[in-house]
């Protein structure tokens, strides 16, 4: 009886380990990336009354992205997650920023300078593809949820 | 595995001390106060007024990522709202009264004689089914309280009136215990906590007749919360204000630091108004997400311009999806569950009596709800509250938009807080919570003597919970 319990443990952790492992491999391990040619990108984001339009972009990674903020109402800011830059732009005046998309994901953009109510909240997604992270992470929650239910099976 | 950290003679004067609660107290007290004022007198502009930073950026980012988590309920005990209701009941802010005794209206107007005088909180009230009602219809408004001062100035009115006016006729917290919005879900998901109060020994107890643990004696009040602690089994209900460790003259009380979830493993007995607020905070997270963190301008505005006929559908949209489409889905894992164990259970064919039965299946299952929904809502908070979180030091100077400078902190420019690392953040929460979940979905199967694959379905529907969040922030 303690044999089969000290056994059964070690499976246990044996699971445990390798789901661990394969967790870390599916967040962690380099990727070959391949994809389109890098080119360079205008976009044209209007921004009012708490949304951006388009309110998702999507560009390749290593791309040259050149975003054109326009205002349709008050001052609106554009400040780019992950990125750290930012421009502003009111009527009439538009902002523009300029770089290079050299990082993969899923990256919000919400604007930076208090506009209104829901300005909190007025908020954007730029994708840079292939969107890797969002692909590790929901194999690291397949292999996850599989491992949890391995290592606690009867 | 715990241990009780109140046996180290230091901690246990300072948890025994009434100075430490009601000194918290007073402090969240006075920035309930700033925070009604600012927002019925200071700026409309949300991220310049102190009511919103201070309640929903400052205050709900401690409670999702610090207290509930780490804490359990200790927010509840030094909650402001319910502070001028225990000060009246007890006519006493800080020394308790001679024996414990409390006041109400009902005490005087609906005594009879022999009794003690209270009014009972009425038997159908006594669950969490209407905190979770409440918290449904604050969500509905929740696009308009989160930005607007004055409204949540006005809801925290609404929430501090009726606190009061429930203290003056039933005793002791039965606003927090029964109708609070947000003790019910802060209950659920306290069970997670690595800290709770109990008994040290049931046996003590037993032989105690007085209860003084519940009435109240000269050292203390009865239990706020109406609870025996002999019979506490989990975080839910418990604030951990340590009314009990003063009260017990036994010194069968303790304050344990434990295994994280403890409260979870036994997914027997488990309730089904519990067990709804959990599908409705899932259901809610989800939402929220979709609303208030996606891209999509026109959807927050609606969600926002109550009395609109786009807001009514969005209504429809949040009821039916916390409601119906949740809830929905679940038990069809449940019922799935039964069909690969290959013995039905009646309790999951007939609804009715599963909500009757205590030992529901679906109710057990619903135990992991609480690793998941906690670690989707941490998720959610880190979302939106770090990036704009800088935003508390000029409205720290500034309360009321007016153009103060008090600490010096008016100017301070908005400045995101780990914005490029959210995603990584979230992502291990949500293994986690993900991990805990599929644990507790094999422990009910085996509790309720089903085979591991009947926990199958459930785990499936854990997973695809978490890959449909990772999609909303991360695709």
């Amino acid at each position: 009886m303690i044999g089969t319990q000290f056994a059964r443990r070690k499976t246990q952790w044996l699971f445990a380990g390798v789901t661990m492992a394969l967790v870390a491999l599916a967040l962690l391990a380099p990727l070959p990336v391949t994809g389109a040619a890098p080119q360079e990108r205008h976009i044209t984001i209007s921004a009012h009354t708490f949304a951006f339009e388009p309110g998702t972009v999507r560009v390749n990674r290593g791309d040259t992205v050149v975003i054109n903020l326009e205002s349709a109402d008050v001052m609106h800011g554009l400040y780019l997650d992950g990125y750290e830059i930012s421009t502003r732009a009111e009527p009439g005046q538009p902002g523009e920023l300029r770089f290079v998309a050299d990082r993969d994901g899923a990256f919000h953009f919400r604007c930076a300078v208090p506009c209104g109510n829901l300005h909190p909240f007025m908020i954007g997604k730029l994708i840079v593809e292939p969107n890797l992270p969002w692909l590790r992470a929901v194999a690291a929650t397949l292999i996850a949820a599989v491992g949890a239910g391995a290592v606690f099976w009867k | 595995m715990h241990y009780a950290i109140s046996e180290i003679p230091v901690i246990k004067r300072f948890l025994k001390s009434r100075w430490l609660q009601w000194g918290i107290t007073v402090v969240t007290l006075a920035v309930f106060l700033v925070v009604i004022l600012t927002g019925l007198f200071g700026t409309p502009a949300g991220n310049h007024n102190f009511g919103i930073v201070y309640v929903w950026l400052v205050w709900w980012a401690l409670l999702k990522l610090i207290f509930v988590p780490f804490l359990g309920r200790f927010w509840c005990s030094v909650c402001p709202i319910p502070a001028p209701g225990d000060w009246l009941q007890r006519r006493a802010m800080i020394t308790p009264r001679r024996g414990g005794k409390l006041y109400t209206l009902a005490t005087k107007l609906f005594r009879k004689p022999g009794s003690f005088g209270a009014r009972p909180w009425p038997k159908f009230l006594r669950n969490i089914w209407a905190q979770n009602l409440g918290f449904l219809a604050v969500a509905l408004f929740s696009a308009l309280i989160l930005t607007s001062p004055l409204v949540t100035a006005l809801t925290l009115l609404v929430f501090i009136l009726v606190s009061l006016l429930v203290s003056l006729f039933y005793e002791r917290r039965a606003f927090c215990r029964y109708l609070c919005p947000i003790g019910g879900f802060v209950g659920v998901y306290s069970q997670i906590a690595p800290v709770a109060v109990r008994v040290k020994d049931p046996a003590v107890c037993e032989s105690h007749t007085e209860k003084t643990c519940y009435t109240g004696s000269d050292a203390g009040y009865g239990c706020p919360y109406f609870n025996l602690p002999q019979r506490l089994q989990a975080n839910t209900l418990c604030s951990m204000c340590g009314e009990c460790l003063r009260t017990c003259p036994k010194d069968n009380v303790a304050f344990y630091v434990r295994v994280p979830g403890a409260d979870l493993l036994n997914t027997r007995g488990r309730r089904m108004d519990e067990a709804f607020n959990g599908l409705m905070m899932l259901g809610a997270a989800f939402i929220y997400s979709v609303v208030l963190i996606g891209p999509d301008g026109g959807l927050k505005a609606t969600a926002r311009a109550v009395g609109t006929p786009g807001w009514f559908v969005y209504v429809a949209a949040l009821l039916s999806f916390s409601l119906l489409v949740v809830p929905g889905l679940f038990w069809l894992c449940v019922r799935l569950s039964q069909v690969l164990a290959g013995r039905p259970r009646p309790d999951m064919v007939d609804i009715a009596a599963a909500v009757r039965k205590r030992d529901s299946l679906f109710a057990g299952y619903a135990t992991v709800l609480v690793p998941l929904g906690l670690a989707i809502w941490v998720a959610f908070t880190l979302s939106f509250t770090m990036t704009n979180l800088s935003y508390a030091w000029p409205a720290l100077s500034d309360p009321f938009g007016w153009g103060w400078n008090l600490f010096g902190t008016a100017g301070m420019a908005w400045t995101p807080y780990l914005s490029g690392v959210i995603p990584y953040l979230q992502v291990p929460v949500l293994l986690v919570g993900l991990i805990v979940a599929v644990a507790l979905a094999m422990r009910t199967a085996h509790q309720h003597q089903q085979p591991s694959r009947a926990a199958l379905p459930v785990s499936a529907f854990c997973a695809l919970a978490v890959v449909g969040l990772l999609t909303l922030y991360m695709a």
